[in-house]
């Protein structure tokens, strides 16, 4: 359990602005965090692992003060159990992915562990590659395997699939989902990617100027009306072309490709590259425009 | 033609600028990532070298070497060691007059690298040490090359200082830049032009190793 309740004043580009989160958090839980940039989302992470001290507050993670201001405890970010994934993947250039993940690892940690993390998040082939040969896809992998090392308890992810692609972030998508269920993380990410939190999140945060405003399920906090949909998938919507007087909606949802019928007056409404969410209740699909406001 | 002032000078350089090398990467790593109010100066006192004349930094040198000083006469009672118209005392002003060519090139170096660099390998549980020499020094090789290159080229060409607390006494003090000054006042030009020749030579073979090494110029013979 993550119980946050921190306080910062923040120089931001303008002018001068204070962060003030309360967040908890259950062991397990896959927490999003949305928000404009400069809403604080980044500094909130970089408070729990401890590479910004909140000016006031505390921090406590699984029952152990990691900080907290009245009793002048304040953990360095090396005796904080955290991954952090950050955008850029931040990989060594002077060590190869072997070299980059086995790092992380703490010396007392049995040998196999390292080929547990190249074989879960199928690096075998990468391994001896040095990072400047790698993709932007494949340098995130080697990332994300290397914030497992250390067996964290909380993994950290800063806009970490943001620069990728579509079927690169898919695919790393699933990597990060296996490996918070495997390794029981709590898992806290940023992301602008609506489809993305939809698909991963148990909990969305939308954070503005330094608050957080909205706390709750993402489907229902992105989509305006309230859908009681037997099944719903998020994605995004590839292309629309009319056929006789109804239209074909394609929407990428993961991998797969799907074809949605839509009247007149909800194709009018949709455009490609929208991010939408679709239901079906009982034996007719609806589709609905996901929209964050 | 006498050898010694040339012998003199690499030993000279050598020490200095291995001495360097060590007090410099922590100088150098903490003025790159300190937010600390005394940054400024003590990035001040380290590139005063550059700009005093050296024959300022020498006088001051002089006073805190001579033997009524109190420090200067415990390390000599104690130490056994005399910094003033001695070699050690020549290595001890070198240190201080290269220091900034050292400095200088390594924390530009470290200032380069991205900030994720570092924060990755706190994250990893490591400590800024092994940060430092695992992550941060390995990534700077050329900023390394950079300073030990030019300060063992700053103290080959050292003269102020040397003239002030060394004066010139043969395989002790005088180093080669003395020697030629010497040989020029005995009016004794052909051992001058020997001395500055060999100078000359190796100060320009150093700085083509540099600019090529670092331009990346011989990796294409290497591959």
């Amino acid at each position: 359990m993550i119980i946050l309740d921190v306080r910062k004043t923040l120089l931001a580009k303008e002018n001068h602005f204070q962060l003030d989160c309360k967040l908890e958090a259950n062991k397990g839980d896959l927490i999003a965090i949305y928000g404009d940039s400069g809403a604080g989302k980044s500094s909130l992470l970089r408070m729990i692992s401890g590479l910004l001290t909140p000016d006031t507050g505390s921090i406590e993670v699984h029952g152990e003060l990691w900080f907290d201001e009245n009793k002048k405890i304040n953990k360095k970010p090396q005796e904080r159990k955290i991954g952090f994934v950050f955008q850029d993947a931040a990989l060594f250039p002077n060590m190869s992915v072997r070299e980059n993940i086995n790092y992380a690892i703490p010396k007392k940690e049995d040998k196999k562990w390292l080929e547990e993390i190249i074989r879960m998040i199928d690096l075998k082939d990468l391994a001896n590659r040095s990072p400047e040969t790698l993709s932007g896809g494949q340098k995130q992998r080697v990332a994300l395997a290397r914030s497992i090392a250390r067996k964290p308890d909380i993994l950290l992810l800063d806009e970490a699939l943001s620069a990728l692609d579509h079927s690169m972030r898919s695919e790393l998508q699933d990597y990060i989902l296996s490996i918070h269920k495997s390794l029981g993380l709590t898992t806290i990410m940023v992301s602008h990617d609506i489809a993305e939190i939809s698909k991963m999140a148990d909990r969305l945060l939308i954070m503005e100027h330094g608050e957080i405003t909205k706390n709750g399920d993402p489907v229902s906090l992105f989509s305006k009306r309230k859908v009681s949909g037997k099944f719903q998938f998020t994605g995004e919507i590839l292309s629309i072309k009319p056929a006789d007087v109804i239209f074909i909606v394609t929407v990428l949802i993961g991998k797969n490709i799907v074809k949605v019928v839509a009247d007149k007056k909800t194709a009018e409404n949709l455009s490609v590259g929208n991010q939408v969410v679709v239901v079906s209740k009982a034996f007719n699909p609806l589709i609905y425009k996901i929209d964050p406001s | 033609m006498n050898w010694s002032p040339i012998i003199l000078t690499f030993k000279l350089a050598i020490i200095t600028t291995f001495i360097l090398f060590i007090i410099s990467i922590p100088i150098a790593y903490w003025l790159s990532y300190t937010k600390s109010r005394i940054k400024p100066f003590l990035e001040t006192i380290v590139s005063m070298p550059l700009v005093l004349p050296p024959t300022v930094l020498g006088f001051y040198l002089l006073l805190a070497f001579s033997p009524t000083n109190k420090v200067s006469a415990w390390i000599s009672d104690n130490l056994g060691i005399s910094l003033i118209f001695s070699f050690e005392g020549l290595v001890v002003a070198s240190l201080i007059y290269s220091l900034p060519f050292m400095v200088h090139p390594i924390q530009a170096g470290l200032s380069k690298l991205p900030i994720n660099l570092s924060e990755a390998s706190f994250m990893a549980g490591k400590s800024r040490r092994e940060t430092l020499l695992k992550v941060l020094l390995p990534n700077v090789k050329p900023a390394l090359l950079t300073g030990v290159v030019l300060s063992f080229a700053h103290t080959i060409g050292e003269f102020g200082v040397v003239l002030m607390i060394g004066g010139s006494i043969p395989n002790e003090t005088r180093v080669a830049s003395i020697a030629i000054y010497d040989e020029v006042e005995s009016m004794n030009y052909m051992a001058a032009n020997q001395y500055s020749m060999i100078l000359f030579a190796i100060t320009f073979i150093i700085l083509l190793f540099v600019y090529t090494v670092n331009s990346g110029y011989l990796k294409q013979f290497w591959k």
